[in-house]
């Protein structure tokens, strides 16, 4: 045991005169996890609270594409610029690559014209079809709506593209069903639909109730905080392979090493020492990132972390996680000549496990075929365990069926670990 | 009778893709009690010799006995027996002479008031007292070489294998290394070193080997080994016995 304990020491001693080491092990992470954390809230702001530049083209001069403009800029997400009618698309473009806007629409000239036009059309066909009214459906005539240009800026993703076209066909279908509303209330009542029940029918949508799905019943809103914290977590924890990594190598390569060897001692010591020593770093990683989270990020404005209720399973987890990340830099370790493989191997691997993992990209987005490989990343398995805690609010008795794939990852791990151990004479 | 400190048995080794061996039947005995050269041109096989006595290099050609018990890698009894002084610096520079001898004193097998006792005694007779809260890597040279030997004496062996000790060193160093040496001979403790400075071998070893291209070429008393060859120093044999062509 006082082998075991002088090892370890030795191992804290080296570890905090290494200031570069700390760095990379605490303030990286931190700096990224803020970092991730404003630019995915900014995103989710942009989305849900800032409003949408848009240009406004209107080149019809009739009520309905007024209504159109008053539609879209009841949605919510656009900040309608209203730009000239006589304004060629060229000059919206130019505009558009100046960034005045990332959206713009022009609506044609007859716009106001061909949906009074269509709706007539199809609310005749409708009376027709009630036999209130009696007209031959062959001189039915469905008229033409010249169609409404989109304009958008190139840098915008598609998902969020999809979510403003979603929001422009909203308007557009609310005025057309209107205008059809009104003719059919005009052909029936031969008068004008009151405002009131124009009003009254187009607020009448029904209400969506939104509620997370929470194990623990609680309705906290998942936030940018929520998702990333665990995520970049989970990842400073994997990318301690650098520091330990290269650590194993340094020591491998130095004269200190040819003395290690020739002592009667075992290496697994000092493995074991490092394991201990590195899974207190991680644990404290996790600790650090989660108080910022909890206690700084208000401060920054960003939303605040909910920690899980189940303490006991988070520690476990963190545990578990830490574990599994230290056994991988050991197994680096191991392996890696120099310090350049280890460092270069190390950090691309991480980054690689992770994007499959689930890490950077949601995995759920993921290709199918990916679905599968993710299985095979530590990281995934990481991320389910924190998700079920953080966004679910599970407890331990409802995320161990992942502990099981991680804790086989880091068995094979240590396989491979006392494989690359004994081919090399250390053990 | 006195008992053989090291017993080499027709010891051979090669290098992996190596065509012609490091080490060709190689039989050698070294006396316990005995202040012991092992000199050769570089390449001669002198530190192949010394990683395969203490563990480092595993043979597969031969026999090797430390104080009667025979290396083997998995063995970890035969490594209390002696201790190394590599050529490299073998410690943590991060870490001071004390918490390195804490540490390397605890991985000998040392209890821990063991290590305590020790760790003070080898700072106040190395001249390393003053320094010894300070890191390693700012030392000088010669301080660098004196904590490589406190390390490997720690454990007081019986054995003491010494692969160019005072390697860069000032004059004042090497003297203080080289008078702790014969006082741990003194002691009982066999000395079995090796070195490129062959006024220092000449003044430290009672006995020398010479090895060339990895066969014993002389091994006798120093004295005998002068008269034989009628050679007035170390120097001069070892020219008389290895030529004077380059090796590297």
């Amino acid at each position: 045991m006082y082998k075991l304990f002088a090892t370890i020491t030795k191992d804290i001693r080296i570890l905090t005169r290494d200031k570069v080491g700390l760095t990379l092990m605490f303030v990286m992470p931190i700096i990224l996890a803020i970092i991730i954390a404003s630019i995915q809230n900014s995103t989710f702001k942009l989305v849900n609270e800032n409003k949408i530049a848009l240009l406004l083209c209107n080149r019809d001069t009739g009520s309905i594409s007024k209504q159109f403009a008053t539609s879209l800029d009841k949605a919510g997400i656009f900040q309608i610029k209203q730009v000239d009618a006589a304004e060629t698309d060229e000059q919206i473009k130019s505009r558009m690559h100046a960034k005045d806007a990332f959206v713009a629409i022009i609506i044609p000239k007859d716009f106001s014209e061909k949906i009074s036009a269509n709706a007539k059309g199809i609310a005749e066909k409708a009376l027709n079809k009630l036999g209130v009214q009696q007209q031959d459906t062959q001189k039915l005539i469905q008229v033409k709506i010249n169609p409404i240009t989109l304009y958008y800026h190139p840098v915008l993703q598609e998902s969020f593209r999809r979510s403003i076209d979603g929001a422009i066909q909203g308007a557009l279908q609310l005025i057309q069903s209107k205008q059809i509303l009104k003719t059919v209330y005009a052909s029936l009542n031969e008068k004008e639909l009151p405002d009131s029940l124009e009003n009254e029918i187009a607020a009448n949508t029904a209400p969506i109730n939104e509620i997370p799905v929470s194990r623990d019943g609680s309705r906290n809103v998942p936030n940018a905080t929520q998702h990333n914290i665990p995520a970049w977590t989970i990842f400073a924890m994997f990318f301690i392979v650098i520091s330990l990594g290269s650590s194993i190598v340094r020591e491998k390569t130095s004269g200190s090493f040819i003395r290690l060897k020739t002592l009667p001692t075992s290496y697994l010591v000092a493995l074991v020492s490092k394991q201990l020593t590195y899974l207190a770093v991680t644990i404290l990683q996790a600790a650090v990132i989660f108080a910022l989270g909890v206690w700084l990020f208000p401060v920054m404005g960003l939303p605040r972390l909910n920690i899980p209720s189940d303490i006991l399973s988070l520690f476990l987890v963190t545990l578990i996680c830490g574990w599994c990340a230290v056994s991988y830099a050991i197994c680096i370790g191991v392996f890696a000549q120099t310090q350049e493989q280890s460092n270069g191997f190390g950090a691309v691997s991480i980054v690689l496990l992770a994007a499959i993992g689930g890490v950077l990209v949601p995995s759920f987005v993921m290709p199918a075929s990916f679905q599968t490989v993710m299985q095979f990343s530590p990281l995934h398995w990481c991320l389910e365990l924190y998700y079920g805690l953080f966004l679910e609010g599970g407890k331990l008795s409802d995320i161990w069926m992942n502990i099981i794939p991680l804790l086989a990852i880091i068995i094979l791990i240590h396989l491979l670990i006392v494989v690359g151990l004994k081919k090399k004479n250390l053990i | 009778m006195k008992t053989n400190a090291v017993t080499i048995q027709n010891l051979g080794y090669a290098y992996p893709k190596q065509i012609n061996p490091s080490l060709s039947d190689v039989n050698l005995e070294i006396t316990a009690g005995q202040r012991f050269g092992l000199f050769g041109p570089n390449g001669a096989g002198k530190t192949t010799l010394m990683n395969c006595l203490t563990g480092l290099l595993t043979y597969k050609q031969g026999k090797i006995f430390l104080l009667g018990k025979e290396v083997s890698r998995n063995d970890r009894s035969v490594r209390e027996l002696f201790g190394f002084v590599p050529q490299d610096f073998s410690f943590y520079p991060e870490l001071t002479p004390k918490e390195n001898m804490e540490f390397f004193g605890a991985w000998y097998g040392l209890h821990k008031y063991d290590v305590k006792k020790r760790t003070t005694e080898l700072l106040e007779v190395l001249g390393l007292s003053d320094v010894c809260d300070k890191q390693v890597r700012e030392f000088s040279g010669g301080m660098k070489r004196r904590v490589n030997l406190a390390i490997a004496v720690m454990h007081e062996p019986q054995l003491l294998f010494l692969d160019e000790p005072t390697v860069g060193v000032d004059v004042q160093s090497r003297i203080a290394i080289i008078h702790y040496l014969k006082s741990l001979n003194k002691k009982g403790t066999t000395l079995v070193y090796t070195s490129h400075q062959l006024n220092e071998a000449e003044d430290l070893c009672e006995v020398i080997a010479m090895i060339d291209e990895g066969k014993i070429v002389a091994h006798d008393n120093l004295k005998n080994l002068l008269a034989h060859h009628k050679e007035e120093g170390l120097e001069g044999l070892f020219l008389n016995l290895t030529g004077k062509a380059f090796r590297d």
